[in-house]
């Protein structure tokens, strides 16, 4: 690709609002939106007729809704424009926005740049996490008081239900949408992704899934949790299909990031990235993506079966009919539990790959780290039963799901010790994203130390399902992943956007919220281990001084969040100080890049110095220059 | 190179370790470990108590490992010039760290292992074991399990005891120092009987039984609540339970088969699973 | 106006929306709270009227629900409310005129009456301890203080059944009443166990798990 993008004149505004872009994908998800509903009701049989009217809702309608629409959707996108064109015998070709404007415009289309597609994420993941952040906000105001309820008890349990919803579905893709997307072609020496067009698909997919999932609402919202569990989705209203729809777009969505991460490391790195030479967060994204194409599609089927089940009337999860509650379960924890490791393992590889920048020495251990991460990934696969220990399983796996499940922080443990070794006589430097990543090390442990309680039959017998279950995995995903999801955009954005984000209000945004969290979640592991059960409207007057304390800290965990979306509107919207080539002196490839960023990244295939952490070494000279040089960093 | 009168951080960092863990561990074991969760209300609770206390006991040098690594090496280590970018020194790996790390998590890991499985397999923890149990309390021949059958569905607990000519009660009495063998079973969508003083929980999946067992102590009031969202309700499904003594059970059963006579009537003969109708949609 | 004012003014209006929205946000879950009635105070003591209707009325978001209706103490007309306040540690006496047919309980268990004084009710004026588990219609329980009753259904073959609420007495029904003390001050829920939500799942889903229509508080103060 080295066409030079010729500057052509701007075209009206009315031309550029008129196409393939957001505008017309919207038109045409609501238009198809209205034909799936028509479709669903004329598809109707008698019974399922009968039953639709006294029960006032017609899921099929509903789903065929959601799915024409999200088709809909996507074709007004763009997205089956090459496909079409591929079918009619056109040649293949790239070129879809990618050199033609400048601007914002690129961003609310189908864009082939890599940069674009990872911003896009950025913003977009963003979004969704503040409202599951709201949501976050509006439970613990719910449970300021046993006995006075703000919310109904419906409208709770939905609010419940949509905050881990939405996190566990859009947070999943939260580093590797936009920084694996942004960060591992130069890492690897490449221009582009494998497959530019999935890439941008996977992001407008986890878009309209996200709308799918707000319109929960109008239809009296889903009242399961974000586990679905059945039969008793099977018994929700309509709600309960918009759930099912975010979901296996969700899993569409993270099967084919994942599949392209995959393809793209594996078959696209240039000449000298050896596989021993490969930065760890690459190896992370390589271990988190086959994670993802390997267990989504499994919550793609076990929504699929609780669709027919909601519909046509079959009975995979009625126990009566035939069907049986645990294939749900089952079903769900296979896929649930590599997610919560697809999850973790880029908050390992973050964390790994920015201590070695800000210790100013090589990762300590790196064959141990690549084992740890690779080994956690493959262990991810045998353990989801911890997630049924006391709910009559065949009692004799309980041994070896528990020995699995602690063997799995075998694993982990490696990154901890990489991590105490990188700091080893380092000279380290307390920047906000080294803060972010200091901070993952104290989460993560008190986080991992409580999955080991869990882990033990005997001491989950008590703490399953009760407030400790939910401190544990607080403290892993949001101590682990939303910690280092910060960390990765405190260090990478001087670099993306080619602007700095104010470091005076990162560590006010950094120390609120670590207190904070940890102010937040600490109790719960208390309130747990004291009978509170999880997902409950109220609670026993006595958790009350707890609860109060834990929401309390949960406001100004929020108000941490409010600092920093005002670090992003000030740094990056209005004082916009241009940012240095490589502010944190990094000798890691895409900092080699020239800032701001060319759309076609770099001219010539870069040449890897063979050790991918030169710090405190000399680089090895090579025979021509690396890259164009940025800023004056050889 | 380490300079001549660097100090050895490692030998610091160890003794600071040593420190840490011997008081937090002692701090854990003998004035948290008796108040540990769930108490003592019976005998599998008890045993909880124990492994949760081994566990924290655990849980403590390794924590304090890498809380004082980390605290010692973000003070001594730290950049004081941050000025000027200079490299620290690189040293990337050390086999024999790697190995006895490796060493010691295996063996933490696996006696951990061990340990809960011979626990849990000694008695059952109190948790559900599912219709075919593997481990149960001893129980003695002449004194066999009170069978209790709980039934959740949607949004209550109701006891049976087929002991009892199959009387069905709304709450719960258990008489003191004896082996309940629980029998949790759903008529509609998956609960959780959760008895926190008693140490029990057990799933309620419908046309499951899923068996637990608890061997009561003394008399005391046990919180039950449901452990698995099942509604709208799930927040408000708990009630209160009782273990009261030997007689007072034997006199308030009778009092509930006179009581709950013309219910009895009508239920179906007693059975491990239910599947009453509607099962598919209503109306 | 300069690049950066206009920068300015696009990050106010941006901020603008996303308050209106959050706020229409958290709107739309404050929304849908079941009205409350209280109990009419009477020489006789303090008495609840209740009905339970197979269909709510015509104008309600769910027509072809279920449905609890009561009389407010303020303005004796039926009112689709589901929280009921009571006054504390009283003898309250509840009359519930029931509209709906027969469904038949999942659990016959409940088909006997509990919590409430002697553990009897009457039924269109015969005292009685329990009723045939098959030809119930409703049930009225608090489950935290022990308290339910079985409503029984009208027959498959009444000649007058009432379509939508709210139910005139001159339509087929039975009438249930009961006395049952009220706890201490408190928030207490109450719900139904007949599996009366058709359409759904084991007749659980829908009405059944709606606050406003077959569950509800009991506000004792």
């Amino acid at each position: 690709m080295s066409t030079i993008a010729v500057p052509v004149a701007r075209p009206p505004l009315w031309r550029r609002l008129v196409g393939f872009n957001l505008l017309a994908g919207i038109a045409l998800g609501i238009i198809g939106y209205v034909i799936g509903q028509w479709i669903g009701g004329r598809f109707t049989g008698v019974n399922i007729a009968y039953y639709s009217k006294t029960a006032g809702q017609n899921d099929i309608a509903i789903m065929l809704g959601y799915f024409f629409g999200v088709v809909g959707f996507l074709i007004g996108m763009g997205f089956a424009n090459y496909p079409i064109q591929r079918m009619l015998g056109y040649p293949p070709t790239l070129a879809e926005h990618e050199a033609e404007e400048e601007g914002v415009g690129r961003y609310f289309r189908l864009c082939t740049d890599h940069k674009v597609v990872a911003i896009q994420y950025l913003v977009g993941i963003g979004v969704f996490f503040f409202i599951g952040g709201l949501n976050a906000m509006l439970i613990r105001t719910e449970l300021l008081q046993p006995n006075t309820h703000v919310f109904g008890a419906n409208q709770y349990l939905t609010l419940v239900g949509m905050h881990g919803t939405m996190m566990m579905g859009m947070m999943t893709s939260g580093i590797l949408g936009p920084f694996a997307n942004w960060v591992v072609p130069p890492m690897i020496g490449a221009r582009r992704m494998a497959f530019p067009r999935i890439e941008s698909f996977t992001f407008w997919l986890l878009m309209a899934a996200g709308v799918v999932l707000i319109t929960t609402i109008f239809f009296g919202g889903f009242q399961t949790g974000w586990t679905g569990y059945q039969p008793l989705g099977d018994q929700n209203t309509a709600g309960y299909d918009a759930y099912i729809g975010f979901f296996a777009l969700v899993g569409v969505s993270m099967t084919l990031l994942g599949l392209n991460l995959a393809v793209t490391i594996i078959s696209m790195r240039a000449p000298g990235m050896t596989w021993t030479r490969l930065p760890i967060f690459v190896w992370s994204v390589l271990a988190t993506a086959a994670l993802m194409f390997l267990a989504a599609p499994m919550l793609i089927a076990a929504l699929l079966m609780g669709a027919m089940d909601r519909t046509i009337q079959t009975a995979f999860y009625v126990a009566g009919q035939g069907g049986s509650s645990y294939l749900f379960q089952n079903l769900f924890w296979v896929f649930g539990h590599p997610e919560v490791y697809i999850v973790a393992l880029p908050g390992f590889g973050i964390v790994l790959e920015l201590l070695p920048v800000f210790a100013r020495k090589p990762l300590w251990g790196y064959r141990l780290a690549v084992s740890g991460m690779l080994g956690v990934g493959l262990l991810s696969f045998f353990v989801w039963q911890h997630h049924l220990f006391v709910s009559g399983i065949n009692a004799d796996l309980r041994p070896f799901y528990m020995l699995s499940t602690e063997l799995i922080s075998l694993p982990t443990g490696f990154t901890f010790l990489c991590f105490m070794g990188t700091l080893w006589r380092g000279r380290i430097r307390f920047t906000v994203p080294m803060l972010f990543c200091l901070a993952w090390a104290f989460n993560f442990l008190f986080g991992g130390i409580s999955g080991v309680f869990l882990s033990d039959v005997p001491s989950d017998v008590t703490t399953h399902g009760s407030f400790f279950s939910m401190a544990h995995f607080h403290y892993t995903i949001m101590g682990g992943l939303v910690f280092t999801f910060f960390a990765a955009i405190y260090y990478w954005v001087p670099k993306m956007t080619g602007f700095n984000l104010s470091e005076r209000l990162g560590k006010v945004h950094f120390w609120t919220m670590f207190l904070a969290f940890n102010s937040t979640f600490a109790p719960l592991f208390a309130l747990g281990f004291m009978g509170m059960p999880r997902r409950v409207v109220t609670y026993n007057p006595s958790f009350q001084a707890l609860n109060d304390w834990a929401s309390v800290s949960a406001f100004i965990l929020g108000i941490s969040m409010l600092i920093f979306l005002y670090n992003v509107v000030w740094s990056l919207l209005i004082k916009r100080e241009p940012a240095e080539a490589n502010p944190w002196h990094s000798k890691s490839p895409e900092w080699q890049l020239a800032t701001p960023v060319p759309v076609y990244d770099f001219e010539r295939t870069p040449v890897f110095d063979p050790d991918p952490y030169p710090y405190g070494v000399e680089p090895v000279p090579v025979g021509r220059p690396v890259v164009a040089p940025a800023g004056g960093q050889a | 190179m380490p300079e001549v009168n660097e100090p050895n951080h490692f030998l610091r960092i160890v003794l600071w370790w040593l420190v840490v863990s011997v008081i937090g561990t002692a701090l854990v074991v003998f004035v948290l470990g008796p108040g540990l969760p769930p108490g003592n209300g019976s005998v599998e609770a008890s045993g909880q108590v124990t492994d949760n206390t081994v566990l924290l006991a655990l849980s403590v040098p390794v924590a304090a490992a890498v809380l004082v690594y980390l605290t010692y090496a973000l003070i001594v280590f730290r950049e004081r010039e941050p000025e000027v970018y200079v490299d620290g020194p690189p040293i990337r790996g050390n086999a024999s760290i790697q190995l006895w790390w490796l060493v010691t998590t295996t063996v933490i890991v696996l006696f951990l292992a061990g340990y809960g499985s011979i626990r849990l397999l000694a008695d059952g923890s109190g948790g559900g074991q599912g219709p075919n149990p593997i481990a149960a309390p001893a129980a003695s021949s002449s004194d066999p399990p009170l069978q209790v059958q709980v039934i959740a569905q949607q949004w209550q607990f109701n006891y049976r005891f087929p002991g009892y000519g199959g009387v069905e009660v709304p709450d719960l009495e258990l008489p003191a120092n004896t082996l309940v063998e629980f029998h949790v079973t759903s008529l509609d969508v998956i609960h959780s009987f959760w008895a926190y003083q008693l140490g029990v929980k057990a799933d309620a999946n419908p046309g499951v039984d899923n068996v637990a067992y608890v061997t009561t102590k003394g008399p005391l009031s046990v919180n039950i609540r449901c452990a698995e969202l099942c509604g709208v309700w799930h927040g408000y499904m708990f009630e209160t339970a009782h273990v009261v003594s030997k007689a007072d059970f034997a006199t308030w059963i009778r009092a509930q088969e006179t009581r709950f006579a013309p219910a009895t009537k009508t239920l179906p003969p007693y059975s491990k699973t239910y599947f009453p109708p509607p099962e598919r949609r209503g109306g | 106006m300069s690049a950066s004012g206009k920068r300015l003014a696009g990050i106010a209006v941006v901020a603008a929306i996303v308050c209106v929205a959050i706020a229409l946000y958290i709107a739309l879950y404050l929304t849908n709270v079941p009205g409350s009635a209280s109990a009419v105070e009477t020489s006789s003591g303090t008495n609840l009227y209740l009905a339970t209707v197979a269909s709510a009325a015509t104008n309600d978001p769910h027509p072809t629900w279920v449905s609890y209706y009561a009389v407010d103490a303020n303005d004796q007309n039926w009112r689709h409310a589901t929280t009921y306040v009571l006054p504390a540690n009283t003898l309250v006496h509840v009359t519930i005129f029931q509209f709906d047919s027969q469904t038949g309980l999942r659990n016959p268990f409940i088909g006997q009456a509990t919590g409430t004084v002697g553990g009897t009710f009457t039924l269109n004026g015969k005292t009685m301890e329990a009723i045939d588990p098959d030809t119930a219609s409703h049930v009225f329980a608090i489950p935290a203080i022990g308290l339910s009753v079985p409503l029984y259904g009208i027959s498959s073959t009444a000649k007058n059944p009432c379509s939508n609420a709210p139910c005139p007495l001159s339509n087929d029904h039975s009438t249930i009443t009961f006395t049952f003390r009220t706890p201490a001050k408190g928030l207490y829920r109450w719900q139904c166990f007949v599996p009366c939500a058709a359409g759904f799942i084991q007749g659980f889903g829908g009405p059944m798990q709606t606050v406003g229509y077959m569950d509800g508080f009991i506000k004792v103060v």
